[in-house]
């Protein structure tokens, strides 16, 4: 990297919190206690009124913008939307960004120790949910003095995070924003999830999920989940433009050693991310997908799930994402206009399928920009009263 | 927090004085959202406009007014009977696909409605068509016929006998001229001399059909 980009946050330190007060999970079990790995950009203000949460998806973490030295090549995931200028503009808004636990870059997760054994969680870390996480979140906003945030926001499973908030803590969160999100998976958003999780069991490494006490990993199994996942993430039209059927290597004449550039590309993300990612870690997480339902504790009506929730809405959908369809976020609109929240809707027409949430769409960040601004403005109004 | 308008345009005011305090509100092609946003502020309504323009869409999310980008013609089914009191629908009329069908949806989502729309009846108009031989341009209706979003244009008796087809009572109707401004003279001979009608609507009774009201002039 030569200089950081005038509308990037720039260098950015993350930063780590034990928390001793054990936390109960829904699946029963209690970490006695847990560390939260996280970032934040821009300044909290007097009021404590300008704090934004971002809350990551699968395979994000707490690194969402900036660079974590001169030397980085790549920013923060969501580099896009955080920063001066941006739709989460860091000279109004304090945004946190953190690994959720469960996760493997730096919070409490399966690759950490169990202080019971000594030895690393593996398979033996507790299931984790979206309403874990949630409490989790709101411990490290004790931790930063933020009593309410201004806005919750994610895309995808970081969506989901931001819709829970809204409705186990309503007295905490003003806006939602949720982006190329779903009420809950459909059954077949799980088979997808389902093909992943046993490519990681079938590889030989995966020792029943205590590899790193066999000094291994199980990265082909983990390379083929992302593989799958990957595909999930992107349209159609988007893997035809970008590779159509070009041909890397090989002889498509005498059809000898040929690799597609799709193929290559997919091994190519599929290995950098088996390299970098935890495979305890994305059972983990994929679980936590699957299970999230709000409705399910309103005997699954989710105009009930949303009837005690205070907060404003904004969902924005992506024309060819079927990961998480456009269909799904008009769901979520039609419950919460029918639990009488507010809430808008943009229906954001991009080839790029789910994976359109991390990227410069024009008029996405236009939508989001001006719903920030709202957000914003009623900062300053509660500010000035 | 919603941004209102200072001042409503007079169109719009008038549909708001139908609009009772609190009432849930569904605003059918709600374009930059002036009429919710003011409804909002001033109606305590709980209030939400389907637009598909993108600028518009914008522009109603930058002035804090619940927009859903939603296809009229197309996606009306999705919502409840009486899920809502009011369905409002201001301009939009002759741009649907299909209007009947719009306007049974709107009364079913709600037990009333408010329609506006541009009179193809209005003088001018005749004598634009009867002088030129052209289809009328005015400032109301400011598209050539081939690059128009108003692909349903009627006069306001052709509104009123649509209405009673359909089993819809007219329960008020207020006329504007082209500044907006309602006055008695083209109350009178509204769909010769109105520009836009204001109609308010709501289902027949059991066992009555159609208007009260006799057709327009």
């Amino acid at each position: 990297m030569t200089a950081v980009p005038s509308d990037s946050v720039g260098i950015v330190v993350p930063q780590h919190v034990a928390f001793d007060t054990p936390l109960a999970l829904s699946c029963g079990a209690v970490l006695p206690r847990h560390e939260l790995v996280y970032e934040t950009y821009g300044e909290l203000n007097a009021q404590r009124s300008n704090a934004v949460l971002v809350c990551h998806a699968l395979s994000g973490h707490h690194h969402a913008a900036g660079y974590h030295d001169a030397g980085d090549r790549k920013p923060g995931w969501w580099e896009t939307c955080i920063g001066p200028g941006k739709p989460l503009d860091t000279n109004r808004f304090f945004v946190v960004s953190l690994n959720n636990i469960g996760g493997c870059h730096g919070s409490t997760g399966p690759s950490s120790i169990n202080p019971d054994t000594g030895r690393p969680w593996g398979p033996d870390f507790p299931a984790i949910t979206v309403r874990d996480w949630v409490k989790s979140q709101a411990m490290l906003a004790d931790h930063l003095g933020i009593e309410t945030w201004a806005a919750v926001v994610g895309g995808s499973l970081g969506g989901m995070q931001a819709l829970q908030w809204s409705i186990d803590l309503p007295d905490r969160i003003r806006h939602v924003v949720a982006i190329a999100c779903a009420p809950r998976l459909s059954a077949q958003n799980i088979a997808f999830n389902e093909i992943a999780r046993q490519a990681i069991y079938s590889d030989p490494c995966f020792h029943g999920g205590r590899y790193a006490e066999h000094g291994v990993a199980p990265t082909q199994g983990l390379m083929l989940a992302r593989m799958v996942g990957h595909v999930t993430y992107q349209s159609d039209d988007g893997l035809r433009e970008k590779f159509g059927r070009e041909v890397a290597s090989g002889d498509l004449e005498l059809a000898r050693d040929v690799q597609f550039q799709v193929e290559s590309y997919l091994h190519y993300q599929g290995r950098s991310f088996s390299q970098r990612f935890d495979a305890n870690t994305y059972l983990l997480m994929t679980r936590a997908l699957d299970f999230f339902d709000p409705a399910r504790e309103f005997d699954d009506d989710l105009v009930r799930a949303f009837r005690d929730a205070r907060a404003s809405y904004l969902l924005v959908s992506f024309t060819t994402d079927w990961r998480f369809a456009s269909e799904r976020s008009r769901e979520l609109v039609d419950a919460l206009i029918r639990a009488r929240r507010n809430v808008s809707h943009a229906d954001i027409d991009a080839p790029y399928g789910h994976d359109a949430f991390l990227l410069p769409i024009p008029r996405y960040l236009d939508v989001f920009s001006a719903y920030m601004d709202r957000v914003a403005s009623e900062t300053t109004e509660a500010a000035e009263r | 927090m919603i941004e209102a308008p200072s001042e409503l345009r007079e169109d719009l005011r008038l549909i708001s004085e139908m609009v009772p305090q609190g009432a849930r509100v569904l605003d059918l092609g709600c374009g930059t959202g002036d009429l919710l946003a003011w409804l909002q502020a001033h109606r305590g309504v709980n209030g939400y406009g389907l637009e598909i323009d993108h600028d518009k869409i914008t522009a109603c999310i930058a002035k804090g007014v619940n927009v859903i980008e939603r296809n009229i013609d197309e996606d009306l089914s999705d919502y409840e009977s009486d899920s809502f009191d009011l369905v409002v629908m201001t301009e939009t009329l002759q741009a649907v696909r299909h209007p009947a069908n719009v306007l049974d949806e709107m009364l079913r989502i709600a037990p009333e409605g408010i329609v506006t729309f541009p009179n193809f009846g209005h003088w001018s108009c005749r004598l634009h068509l009867a002088t030129r031989g052209r289809m009328p341009v005015s400032s109301h209706l400011p598209h050539a016929w081939y690059d128009t979003p108003n692909i349903h244009l009627c006069t306001f008796a052709d509104f009123e006998a649509l209405c009673s087809e359909r089993g819809l009572r007219i329960t008020r109707r207020l006329v504007v001229n082209g500044g907006y401004r309602p006055n008695r003279f083209i109350n009178r001979w509204s769909n010769l001399f109105g520009n836009i009608a204001i109609y308010g609507l709501a289902r027949a009774r059991s066992g009555s059909t159609g208007p009260r009201r006799e057709p327009s002039s």
